[in-house]
């Protein structure tokens, strides 16, 4: 491995020289923890996630990590994790579809204990029935745990948005994980054109004693948020601890927002913010999305794109401002319930200018027609459609 | 660094309250006692909301007062009666989820080792049999097996105490509980057994009927973890509430149970034996010399 020298975060998210790499979505996100002077990560296979995790183990065995182990499941792997920020390094672990339902309980405690964690979710089906294919459904589980959920639609995404992840999650007034999600074989194993920050400068590590929760090391004294018994009590001061603690974790995540801006240039991307019809996509789909919007401009249509990189904090003033005089809203997914359906729903007025769809799941791939089809028809466009049998 | 973030910050010694001033001044911050000194010098834990007679609450007593170095010990805990008085010590301690102990300590101690290669911390999970032997059976185990450097005692009362008297992985077969109304259908988990195939480096069976041995044996377990490998206590911790032990009958209970299946058994690799035969082969009057 290069000697790597510390280098200021805002210079290595933001004026850092890059070099362009053609390389997988797993790829990419190995090489962001490979610059994030990463501490500690704890893997347990599930496809597709796993190529994320060898490629940081051997990372270890390289030694740009200082420990990593395969854990026994994803709870005992997730808890794991918690005890090592707890104990003050800086943490990196990753799952998939079934995995990421199997640690939850984990992951929904990880924001209450102030873990400034970094989790790769590269979604997978939820069984039954059994299957390994990309279908992004998991994501809906995950938006209330309280953690910052990032939305990466390519590899190019992937390093930048699990890069800046760890910068974060570390600010003392967010200091809660944060999830970086992609769809699995779709962007994992599909290769992509990635500018990389030099392979020889990282981030500075972990100060854990900028936190506004302290680590439990016996250096300093320690947080003890389950030192008071009030809080495990049945009268109106536990109760009163409890809200205030869950007011502080959302309101943490809600705090990463300006971050967001700085690092990842905001919450959502919009082209053609003038449009009469848009398509309101996150991950995967949002390259579909781009495409319709591509053929639309080609067609003579007024169609834009919003493009939501962060699902929570959840853009919804940015949101409800593009959309403010959109005709129709046309939202592709790659699930069947539709969570960035309701989330956009919720967030505007009239909504039911909103489609809820297309939508694939399964592990479909997700046909720019199919978006293109809702798009004619809010415009009222008629068109033949050859079916081949 | 232990003591130093113990230590009371010039100038602030009238202002701390007093509880935490004798802790520091007559506590066992820094120093070593023998148990039988207990009551002589300021408890790490005085204070808990155990139910009366409760042997768990005498047991996590003398094991505060049996930490080698209190000031640098972390104790992890999961849900169930131990946690009350647990997290109420004046020892840092961590609670995370259901039968979590065991990977929170596994990702602590690594992490602590990460950051302090040169300095002692013991990491230390205290938890009851359904933590321990039921939702965390995996956990506990799989610590085991990769051999991680940290003490697991389980304070067993044999039945789910806290959630109101459900049977357990470590109820004996035959007893009445709840989700056990017809009886439990199997035998009591052999826990210092499975500890012993999985790795641990040490292991003992103990009834808390002679503190002095229970002392030496919390002392021992956490030196061991400390220089060797895992190390595991399976103590008896009745419940008199769901058992029905009258209050003054409890220690009794406890004499009885250790004459049947709690004698108490210490088992130890090679490597340990040598270890605790030199260090405690100097030794003048105390049991446990480091």
């Amino acid at each position: 491995m290069p000697e790597q020298k510390v280098v200021d975060p805002d210079y290595l998210l933001l004026e850092a020289p890059r070099e362009r790499k053609f390389i997988t979505g797993a790829q990419s996100m190995a090489e962001a923890v490979k610059r994030a002077n990463v501490d500690m990560a704890i893997a347990y296979p599930i496809t597709p996630q796993s190529e994320v995790m060898h490629l940081v183990g051997d990372l270890w065995a390289q030694g740009y990590l200082k420990d990593y182990y395969r854990a026994e499941e994803e709870y005992g792997a997730f808890s794991a994790i918690a005890g090592a920020a707890r104990g003050g390094v800086r943490v990196f672990t990753a799952t998939s579809g079934p995995g990421l339902l199997r640690g939850l309980e984990a992951i929904a405690s990880w924001p209450g204990h102030r873990i400034p964690a970094v989790l790769g979710v590269l979604t997978r089906v939820v069984n039954a029935p059994l299957s390994i294919q990309p279908d992004n459904i998991e994501i809906s589980y995950l938006l209330n745990c309280g953690a910052v959920v990032l939305h990466a639609e390519n590899q190019q995404d992937v390093f930048d948005f699990t890069l800046a992840a760890f910068v974060i999650a570390e600010q003392v007034d967010v200091y809660v994980p944060v999830a970086v999600a992609t769809e699995g074989f779709f962007v994992t194993h599909a290769k992509g054109y990635v500018n990389l920050t030099p392979e020889d400068m990282k981030l500075p590590p972990r100060n854990p004693y900028k936190a506004p929760v302290p680590p439990t090391d016996n250096e300093i004294p320690p947080a003890r948020i389950q030192r008071d018994a009030p809080v495990q009590k049945s009268n109106f001061m536990s109760y009163l601890i409890h809200a205030v603690w869950q007011q502080e974790v959302w309101a943490s995540t809600t705090r990463a927002m300006k971050y967001i801006y700085k690092y990842l240039g905001g919450p959502i991307e919009v082209i053609n913010p003038d449009a009469e019809v848009f398509v309101v996509a996150s991950g995967c789909a949002a390259a579909q999305a781009r495409e319709a919007v591509r053929y639309s401009q080609m067609e003579g249509l007024n169609v834009g794109l919003v493009k939501v990189k962060a699902i929570r904090p959840f853009p919804e003033k940015e949101i409800r401002e593009v959309l403010k005089n959109a005709k129709g809203i046309v939202i592709p997914e790659h699930n069947i319930v539709g969570w960035l359906a309701r989330e956009v729903k919720a967030a505007i007025p009239n909504n039911d200018r909103v489609v809820g769809g297309p939508r694939v799941y399964g592990g479909m791939t997700l046909p720019t027609e199919l978006i293109m089809d809702e798009i004619y028809k809010i415009l009222g466009v008629k068109k033949d459609r050859k079916v081949l049998v | 660094m232990g003591l130093e973030y113990v230590r009371i910050t010039t100038g602030f010694e009238d202002y701390m309250p007093k509880d935490y001033v004798d802790l520091v001044k007559y506590g066992q911050f820094g120093k070593e006692y023998d148990i039988q000194e207990l009551g002589t010098f300021k408890e790490l834990v005085e204070e808990h909301p155990m139910c009366a007679g409760c042997f768990m609450a005498y047991f996590i007593r003398i094991f505060y007062a049996s930490l080698p170095k209190p000031e640098d010990t972390i104790v992890i805990g999961t849900a169930g009666c131990a946690r009350l008085q647990l997290s109420q010590a004046a020892v840092p301690f961590i609670y995370g989820n259901y039968g979590d102990t065991n990977a929170v300590a596994s990702g602590l101690k690594r992490a602590l080792e990460i950051r302090f290669p040169d300095k002692v911390k013991d990491v230390v999970v205290v938890a009851g049999d359904g933590g321990l032997m039921d939702i965390g059976f995996g956990m506990t185990m799989h610590s085991w097996f990769r051999r991680e450097k940290f003490t697991t005692i389980m304070v067993d009362n044999e039945v789910y105490g806290n959630t109101g008297g459900q049977e357990s992985g470590m109820s004996p077969k035959g007893v009445q509980l709840k989700m056990a109304p017809k009886g439990k259908k199997f035998d009591k988990i052999n826990a210092v057994e499975l500890a012993k195939a999985a790795g641990c480096v040490y292991v003992a069976r103990i009834a808390p009927t002679n503190p002095k041995r229970l002392a030496k044996t919390i002392k021992r377990a956490i030196l061991a973890a400390r220089h060797f490998g895992p190390t595991f206590i399976h103590a008896y911790t009745s419940c008199n509430i769901e058992y029905s032990i009258p209050t003054d009958k409890v220690l009794e209970d406890a004499r009885n149970r250790e004459k049947k299946d709690f004698s108490f058994y210490e088992w130890m690799s090679d490597d340990v034996k040598a270890y605790f035969e030199e260090i405690e082969s100097n030794k003048e009057g105390k049991e446990v010399k480091v």
